[in-house]
């Protein structure tokens, strides 16, 4: 795999990477948080860190802020090595996951904080400016001499959010930043970010355990687990070529069949089921044939059939989403799956019920072939 | 039972305590203030100003008082930050309890008989004889203004330590952080972020020390060894010795007023200093 994790289109965009990990490595006694990062993120682009609690997401984001000093190898900023460097002097700042603001000053000290702290220092008016800028950009203008305790979650994230883009930073760390909204302010919230993104051209690093919330926003997304980086790339890449069960099953959802490889020719390849069956795949990365794997199939992807060729399926449960109906069908031998199928390919074949035997097939080029674990 | 039966019957206990014991008292003082001394001691009950006019006479004592009290107060400020920093910011948790502990053990001796250590201490053949014998020869403690304040600093330290450690130990540490990411130094994360957030806990230890402070008359009795008296040390005197209670009335009475204005002054000051409204709350 590419050491910097960017694919060949991206990689005329990567001379001057804005961050950079380099083997780094972080210990906390002895439980292993971050184990050789190899990354460099790219001026501008909007990076997210997906995987659940304890995958060392925010540990890398910690680093980069100058909280944590990597046990071994080299983190960079705009080319230089930062190891040594503390937070107060990284021009990085951080949108905290309880916010933290400064309970015992006004949104409008809140804010000019990061400025008051410049040295040689701004003048009054200067700060004053920049701070109704600020203001405005995240829509809290009228809000300056406002109490935080007054504020409510959403206009607090929104001052933390100036609080930090204010300081005009190379990065802008954001630890789960909305975590603490409910949905529909999420939902605006990661819109506004996105535009807020575009317009001001900062680099913005997220760290996220919301599949949903890292696919809507990110360019590219770094997938951790157990301390390492398992796949990179864009929300795209990830969902149609995951290199692996667990990124298939973490970005989107997918159905999966164990079984043993017995042929493969680098692109396609077959794969012997526990019930003797093959089935034809594509090849996501090389694997050795007898090697055991799994292919992957998502919802979408299989086609339910009255007639025809296929797996011969039961109806098991209906969901009705609008656009689609997600039906839950078992086979014999191979257990439960799900299918997704659009509305318009019921219309023609009509609503199935459940108890219906089906046939359900699928593009051998949507058979992803994967690794086991 | 309603409501606010029940709430009137939790109230009772405390407010029929402080009506006994708080109100009616200060009352008799008050009337007795006025009265005039009785040959055998006690109040011939009249209405004159004459206890008030003879207050001069007292005037060290209350000297003394309003000038160790503050003092005492400050220097224990200065002395119990730094380790309730400790205890709350830079100690290990699993040290945390134990230590809190250690800050406590000195109350379960009485302070009378740790005030005898101190006379030890401080006498002739405590600290004194040790710098005699490395030099530094004539230096008197005992009976002085200084052996005084070490006697408040010792005993009232730890009353000045829990509030501020209790504010510091709730201070969400996040905010350290997020000061330090806006690049705030060290210095002035704690100046900016720590120290304006622990004013509740400055406040509080404050006025729990000087308070008490005010009315101090064993650690000077002992450690002063009535040369340096406070006002608490001139009513022991004008109630058991001399008997002149209307006196020691009027005395009392006086340290009272001088405590509230005080208070009252201190008060303002710590809500025009203080934080946010939220934050402020003393006592």
């Amino acid at each position: 795999m590419d050491q910097t994790g960017y694919g060949g289109a991206l990689s005329e965009a990567v001379r001057t990477p804005v961050a950079e990990f380099r083997a780094v490595s972080k210990r906390f006694g002895d439980v292993v948080a971050a184990s050789d990062l190899n990354l460099a993120i790219a001026e501008g682009e909007f990076l997210s860190f997906l995987g659940p609690s304890g995958c060392g997401k925010t540990t890398a984001l910690r680093m980069l802020a100058g909280f944590e000093a990597p046990s071994s190898g080299q983190i960079l900023l705009d080319g230089e090595v930062v190891n040594d460097i503390e937070a107060h002097q990284r021009p990085v700042n951080m949108v905290f996951q309880h916010y933290a603001l400064f309970p015992h000053m006004t949104v409008a000290q809140n804010i000019g904080y990061g400025l008051r702290q410049r040295r040689p220092r701004l003048s009054k008016a200067e700060i004053a400016q920049k701070v109704g800028k600020a203001l405005d950009i995240v829509r809290l203008g009228g809000f300056a001499d406002r109490r935080i305790w007054e504020m409510s979650g959403g206009q607090q994230q929104r001052v933390a959010l100036a609080r930090a883009i204010v300081n005009e930073p190379k990065l802008l760390l954001l630890d789960e930043p909305m975590a603490a909204l409910d949905r529909k302010l999420r939902k605006e919230m990661q819109i506004e970010l996105q535009n807020l993104q575009r317009q001001l051209g900062i680099t913005f690093v997220l760290v996220t355990h919301d599949q949903e919330e890292a696919l809507s926003m990110s360019d590219r997304i770094c997938i951790m687990r157990d301390g390492r980086i398992v796949q990179i790339g864009s929300p795209r890449e990830l969902y149609d070529h995951p290199q692996s069960r667990y990124v298939a099953g973490f970005v989107g959802s997918s159905n999966f069949f164990d079984g043993t490889l017995v042929t493969a020719n680098g692109v396609s390849a077959s794969v012997r089921l526990a019930n003797g069956d093959v089935l034809e795949g594509s090849m996501a990365t090389d694997l050795p044939v007898g090697h055991a794997v799994c292919i992957s199939v998502r919802p979408e992807q299989v086609a339910l059939t009255r007639e025809g060729e296929g797996l011969p399926v039961i109806v098991q449960n209906r969901i009705f989403l609008g656009e689609h109906t997600e039906y839950l069908v078992k086979h014999q031998e191979l257990g439960e799956f799900l299918a997704l199928s659009p509305r318009q390919s019921e219309l023609a074949d009509g609503p199935f019920e459940t108890g219906d035997t089906l046939l359900a097939s699928w593009d051998a080029s949507a058979a992803l072939v994967l690794e086991r674990n | 039972m309603t409501r606010r039966t029940r709430t009137w019957l939790l109230l009772m206990p405390a407010g029929t305590w402080f009506l006994v014991m708080l109100l009616l008292p200060l009352t008799v003082v008050l009337v007795f203030s006025f009265g005039e001394r009785a040959p055998a001691g006690g109040v011939v009950p009249a209405f004159t100003f004459e206890q008030y006019a003879n207050l001069p006479a007292r005037w060290t004592a209350f000297k003394n008082t309003l000038t160790l009290a503050p003092v005492g107060t400050l220097a224990a400020l200065l002395i119990a930050y730094p380790l309730a920093y400790f205890l709350a910011v830079k100690v290990d948790p699993k040290w945390k309890t134990i230590l809190l502990v250690l800050v406590i053990v000195p109350f379960w001796t009485s302070i009378l008989i740790r005030s005898y250590a101190w006379i030890f201490l401080l006498g002739g053949r405590g600290l004194p004889a040790l710098l005699d014998w490395i030099g530094i020869e004539g230096v008197r403690l005992i009976n002085t203004p200084f052996a005084v304040l070490v006697g408040i600093i010792y005993g009232y330290l730890p009353l000045m330590v829990f509030p501020i450690f209790v504010s510091l130990d709730r201070l969400d540490k996040r905010l350290l952080e997020a000061a330090s990411d806006l690049g705030a130094t060290r210095w002035n994360t704690f100046r900016q972020i720590t120290l304006p957030l622990s004013i509740p806990g400055i406040a509080t230890g404050c006025m729990l020390v000087f308070i008490l402070l005010m009315g101090e008359f064993l650690i000077p009795a002992l450690l002063g060894g009535g040369k340096v008296f406070f006002v608490g040390n001139a009513l022991v005197d004008l109630f058991l010795q001399s008997r002149n209670w209307a006196y020691g009335s009027a005395v009392a009475v006086t340290l009272v007023i001088v405590m509230l204005i005080t208070v009252t002054i201190y008060m303002r000051l710590i809500n025009r200093l203080g934080a946010s409204r939220e934050d402020v709350s003393i006592m």
